[in-house]
């Protein structure tokens, strides 16, 4: 099963390497990652997608909040939760009716073009995982996927629950 | 403000932060702290031949005291020469500080001589670690390395000191913190008030209770407490090869050691028990067996300061995350409250039970008249030391007879690489114990294999004086590899045996020390009282034991914690 696990730690060199070696050392998996510092630049907010079972993610819970650096560690996917993850995606456009095709599924799907040029376009897509796959693939069918870039889940508890050191 | 440079701020920190000694090996990148170390006698350093050799005596010197152990290296092989020590300590959650050099901070990442990712290489294998980037941060990282290593569950800390921030030239001001706060790290060190309530309860109901004890109870000296606890209870006590001497091994509620080679009365106990108190043990694969199997009747109660301990192996019933000491001192004002003089005669049953088991004795062995037996030795070793000596041990079949034929009185009294298992660990180990402990003895009971993994530092005992003994119990085979062969691979010997031993007693001898050989066993107890009288020498003892001998009991692999073999022939 999917789990967004989410992490407070310190912005400290060396921070996220402890954590993403974490993984490899005890073979967790890891299925993406995101991370930053946060509105306090002290901290790092960082948001791991992985899967296993309950005993594999308590596991990975509380390896990681024994780490030095982490503060807090949250499993987003235990509650109700926001999760959003960014694509870049750009596609080949040669001829009229690709470029009209894009661009009415890039409107469907409510995403940006956020660079033209002569033979393609660069679309920027917002919203879960499921939506960007769905949105790749419609494109894949009317147009030619050159590459595309995705940023990994970043998520929040909804309400009252917050990750604070 | 007091100015001086980065390298007498090291110096100056580790004053300040009451260390005494430090184990280590000069080079390239720790010139200039080696020079701030020779201007002064507060610290004092002790030069090894290796540096794993210096990891490992800082780790035995952490062992046999509760202190952190304090390690000195250059950059590159220096500091990747200490990484076993670093595993073994970390394994065994030993406090250390491993203060490395590293290159210039110019020059990192730039292949230099003598670079390595120090920082990178140690990862995995310590609770933390700096790479510090100012002179001025020198007292604050060493604070802290040490508040680390020596707090919650402990272990190795590694500091990595670039040569251009200990450079002797430039001053800087000196200010040690007066106290470590970490908002990312605040252990915690008291149990749950709730959870150790529904522990009481569960333990005060047991009917077949047993206290499985592990090296968080010597770690949080909790000793006084397991005993009053198990003795207001009467419950028997097994204790784990890194638990031994946590409780007394001559206290009659003990049941001796549990797991691969634990005794049959320890593992028939916890198989059978209702209610396991596992008190800083962690539940590991060489005492579970197979953990499908595991302790079938038993409701598990977990007491360990890392919650990342609990679970992680067996599901537990009454999960209590805390130091032993802390929570057995609540568990006994609960239960002391109570009348509990019913416990005897409520544990009867069970004790009868346990006394059946005992009568079997299972750790009896058959002497010979033409070889010496490895049991007779440890059990020689602990008449002449009346049972009061430091023994640290190599790894192998000498390290799972010293832990059975050599009752432990006292927490840190047994000094041994439980987790990890690093053969070469003995020695240095022992030299470690010999200098927080001068006045005691400090034996190493090791084998021909691994003794010759640090030989070494025999050279460096002579220059410090340390009289060590070291019985070397010599079967001209890696012995537990050749068991093994011997029960699982047919008797196929493969890579078992060395060829061209040295003659261990003439190396001693070169090395500046007295050497020993016994080969029958009648001389054995003569030679053992002469190593012994020689107080102020280290004696070699290479001691020729019957090669096919066998560490019994063993469990038999994928099975439950009973499952075991008893000697060659039989079985549970």
């Amino acid at each position: 099963m999917k789990r967004i696990i989410s992490v407070l730690m310190e912005n400290e060199p060396g921070a996220l390497s402890r954590i993403v070696a974490l993984f490899s050392q005890r073979n967790y998996n890891v299925d993406s990652l995101c991370v930053a510092p946060t509105h306090d630049p002290s901290l790092s907010r960082l948001t791991i997608t992985s899967h296993g079972d309950d005993k594999v993610i308590e596991q990975i819970t509380k390896q990681v909040n024994k780490l030095i650096d982490v503060l807090k560690v949250a499993d987003l996917t235990d509650a109700s939760h926001i999760e959003r993850e960014l694509m870049l995606i750009k596609v080949a456009t040669p001829t009229e009716k690709a470029r009209a095709e894009v661009v009415r599924n890039v409107d469907i799907f409510r995403g940006k073009i956020v660079d033209v040029q002569v033979n393609n376009y660069t679309i920027e897509m917002t919203g879960t995982s499921d939506k960007l796959e769905a949105f790749a693939q419609t494109l894949a069918n009317c147009a030619d996927v050159i590459e595309s870039s995705r940023t990994g889940i970043c998520g929040l508890a909804r309400g009252d629950r917050a990750l604070r050191p | 403000m007091e100015m001086m440079s980065g390298a007498a701020m090291v110096v100056r920190a580790l004053k300040d932060v009451g260390i005494t000694h430090v184990f280590g090996y000069p080079g390239g990148a720790v010139l200039d702290i080696y020079d701030a170390l020779f201007a002064q006698d507060d610290v004092k350093h002790i030069l090894v031949r290796h540096e794993q050799a210096a990891a490992h005596m800082a780790d035995g010197y952490a062992r046999s005291t509760g202190k952190t152990g304090t390690v000195l290296v250059t950059s590159g092989p220096g500091a990747t020469n200490t990484l076993t020590g670093i595993a073994t300590a970390y394994m065994d959650s030993i406090p250390m500080v491993v203060l490395s050099g590293q290159v210039p901070s110019v020059h990192i990442g730039e292949d230099a001589f003598q670079e390595t990712d120090m920082v990178g290489c140690s990862r995995p294998i310590v609770k933390h670690s700096f790479l510090v980037k100012r002179a001025v941060d020198i007292p604050k990282a060493i604070a802290k390395a040490y508040y680390i290593a020596n707090t919650g569950r402990p272990g190795p800390v590694v500091v990595d000191l670039p040569k251009d921030i200990v450079n002797i030239l430039e001053e800087h001001p000196y200010e040690f913190p007066t106290s470590v706060k970490m908002r990312s790290y605040n252990p915690t060190t008291k149990g749950h008030g709730k959870q150790i309530k529904k522990a009481v309860a569960a333990l005060s109901k047991a009917e077949r209770p047993v206290l499985y004890v592990g090296g968080g109870a010597i770690a949080a000296d909790a000793h006084e407490e397991v005993t009053q606890l198990a003795e207001l209870m009467n419950t028997p006590v097994t204790c784990t090869l890194m638990g031994l001497g946590a409780f007394s091994g001559t206290h009659e509620q003990f049941i001796g050691m549990l797991g691969m080679h634990g005794t049959l009365e320890a593992n028939k106990s916890m198989h059978n028990s209702d209610c396991i108190v596992a008190l800083g043990a962690r539940f590991d694969d060489r005492v579970t067996n197979n953990v499908e199997k595991f302790c079938p009747h038993a409701q598990i109660i977990h007491v360990d300061i890392d919650p990342a301990s609990i679970a992680k192996t067996v599901p537990v019933h009454i999960p209590v995350v805390g130091s032993v000491k802390n929570v057995a001192q609540e568990m006994l004002k609960l239960l002391g409250d109570i009348d509990q003089s019913d416990q005897k005669e409520k544990l009867d049953a069970w004790w009868q039970q346990i006394q059946q088991w005992r009568e079997r004795q299972c750790l009896s062995y058959e002497k010979s008249e033409e070889l010496i037996k490895p049991q007779e030795v440890i059990e020689s070793i602990y008449k002449h030391t009346q049972g009061e000596a430091y023994i640290s041990s190599d790894v192998g079949q000498h390290q799972m007879f010293a832990a059975l034929y050599y009752p432990y009185a006292k927490p840190r009294q047994w000094i041994n690489s439980g987790g990890l298992g690093t053969m070469g660990f003995g020695l240095p180990a022992a030299m470690g114990v010999q200098f927080a402990h001068p006045e005691s003895t400090s034996v190493v009971v090791t084998g021909d294999g691994s003794i010759q993994m640090n030989i070494q530092e025999l050279s460096t005992c002579l220059q410090y004086n340390l009289p060590i003994k070291v019985i070397s119990l010599n079967n001209r085979a890696l012995g537990m590899v050749r068991q093994w062969q011997d029960m699982i691979y047919k008797g196929r010997h493969s890579h078992s045996y060395m060829d061209s031993m040295p003659d261990f007693v003439k190396l001693a001898e070169a090395y500046g020390h007295v050497g020993i050989r016994v080969s029958k066993p009648e001389e054995l107890d003569d030679a053992m009282a002469e190593c012994f009288a020689m107080k102020d020498r280290l004696v070699f003892m290479d001691i020729e034991v019957d090669q096919n001998e066998h560490v019994y009991p063993m469990q038999i692999k994928y099975g439950a914690m009973d499952d075991m073999r008893l000697n060659k022939t039989e079985r549970t």
